[in-house]
């Protein structure tokens, strides 16, 4: 770690904690195990704060605002609430708001059991969604020899857009269109197969959250994602350091 | 590190204005957007052979530039169907100058017309021309201090020209 580093300090729920001024809310939370719910969020990936699961209560200088944990840098004197009855409600709502936008159903999909998505719901009590469900037309790209992206499972959390950029360095995913047109694409929205940037290295498959993105000869429930790379890449650069 | 520079997708001579909006940033890629307007301006639309050639002389992904490509709803990526197209500023300025009659009166020209006139009517917010407000683009040419009747004087000739 660079010697320059300034530390502050802050106030997460009931806990005086201290940080250096590199790191977000989410970075400090963890590592005084206080839980914060994430989406898009991955450890070694650049943060987006596309999701808005880790919204917390951010009071500095008598205001009080919510914030992204995960994007979030902490600043000197923060008082942070990771949970209350308002971010619980914010956070069902989100979810059910994902669950009424694409068209998830756990029963036939490779990760059912695995997925990020069906977790965090499971875990902030999403019993019913009360929005309309749009039941949106939406495709499923088989073409790949490996791999296929079935549209209706993504829950446009961009994880797969920066590991391919970040990591593998190729940048064969993006987001295309605006608002409830948006999905992500490979190249010039050309079958997988044809995206000539792709060189087939399946980091795309192992963070997405959901099962939108998986590996042919998986069946139900059968998709474990592997991620250990992330980490352990970090882990390397800040050795370099 | 700059891309090597690669030939154009043909020897079509708006390519040249392509190449000089991208010049004019150093072949950034931030000029992405610009040189997709200026593509737009140039072709009616961005097909895929202008995107790679875009992508690849800035330096940008593809998937990057066909999502900016396709976010802004100014750009397309067939030629549209109308021969003509008629964008009215609907900015501050223009509409405190008149904009919506100018809009008024070419529906009531273009919408209701059996013959299906190959004009096609669009809004623009603010085209960086408010000193001649109200402004309207024809064909991609900027034309300010107009009224209705201007306005359509500008139709019926496109519409004579083609007869
Ligand atoms: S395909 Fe998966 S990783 Fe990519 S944006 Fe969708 S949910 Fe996220
Ligand atoms: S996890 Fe922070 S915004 Fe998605
Ligand atoms: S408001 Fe019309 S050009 Fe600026």
């Amino acid at each position: 770690m660079p010697s320059s580093v300034r530390v502050k300090t802050l106030r997460i729920d009931d806990l005086d904690v201290a940080g250096d001024e590199q790191q977000t809310i989410f970075d400090v939370a963890i590592e005084h195990d206080i839980p914060i719910p994430t989406l898009c969020h991955l450890d070694g990936l650049g943060a987006v704060g596309a999701c808005r699961m880790c919204l917390v209560e951010v009071t500095n200088a008598n205001q009080t605002r919510l914030q992204p944990a995960c994007a979030t840098p902490i600043e000197e004197g923060m008082q942070i609430v990771t949970n209350s009855p308002r971010l619980q409600e914010y956070r069902r709502m989100i979810l059910e708001l994902l669950f009424a936008e694409g068209n998830h159903v756990c029963a036939v999909c490779v990760s059912n059991g695995h997925c990020e998505l069906q977790g965090l719901a499971q875990s902030v009590g999403m019993t019913h969604v009360r929005f309309p469900y749009h039941y949106p037309q939406r495709s499923v790209d088989a073409s790949h020899r490996r791999f296929v992206v079935d549209h209706n499972r993504c829950v446009l959390c961009t994880r797969c857009v920066r590991v391919c950029d970040e990591i593998e360095g190729a940048h064969t995913w993006d987001l295309m269109g605006a608002s409830s047109q948006t999905q992500v694409v490979t190249d010039l929205n050309q079958p997988w197969a044809e995206a000539e940037t792709c060189t087939g290295c399946g980091k795309c498959i192992h963070v997405c959250p959901t099962g939108a993105l998986f590996e042919k000869g998986h069946s139900v429930a059968e998709m474990h994602k592997r991620r250990q790379f992330l980490p352990y890449l970090r882990a390397m650069r800040e050795r370099e350091l | 590190m700059k891309a090597a520079r690669i030939a154009p997708p043909s020897d079509d001579k708006r390519w040249r204005v392509v190449d000089a909006t991208m010049r004019r940033h150093g072949y950034h890629a931030h000029a992405l957007i610009e040189t997709l307007h200026a593509t737009q301006e140039s072709f009616g639309f961005l097909d895929e052979d202008a995107l790679r050639y875009i992508a690849a002389t800035l330096g940008v992904a593809l998937s990057h530039a066909y999502g900016v490509a396709t976010f802004y709803r100014r750009f397309t990526l067939k030629p549209r169907g109308a021969r003509h197209t008629c964008v009215v500023c609907t900015g501050t300025a223009c509409h405190l100058k008149g904009a919506p009659a100018l809009l008024d009166a070419l529906h009531r020209r273009i919408d209701n017309d059996p013959t299906n006139p190959p004009v096609s009517i669009m809004a623009a917010r603010c085209l960086a021309s408010c000193g001649l407000a109200p402004a309207v683009v024809f064909d991609g040419k900027v034309v300010g201090n107009l009224t209705p009747d201007l306005t359509i004087e500008r139709i019926e000739k496109w519409l004579s020209d083609e007869s």
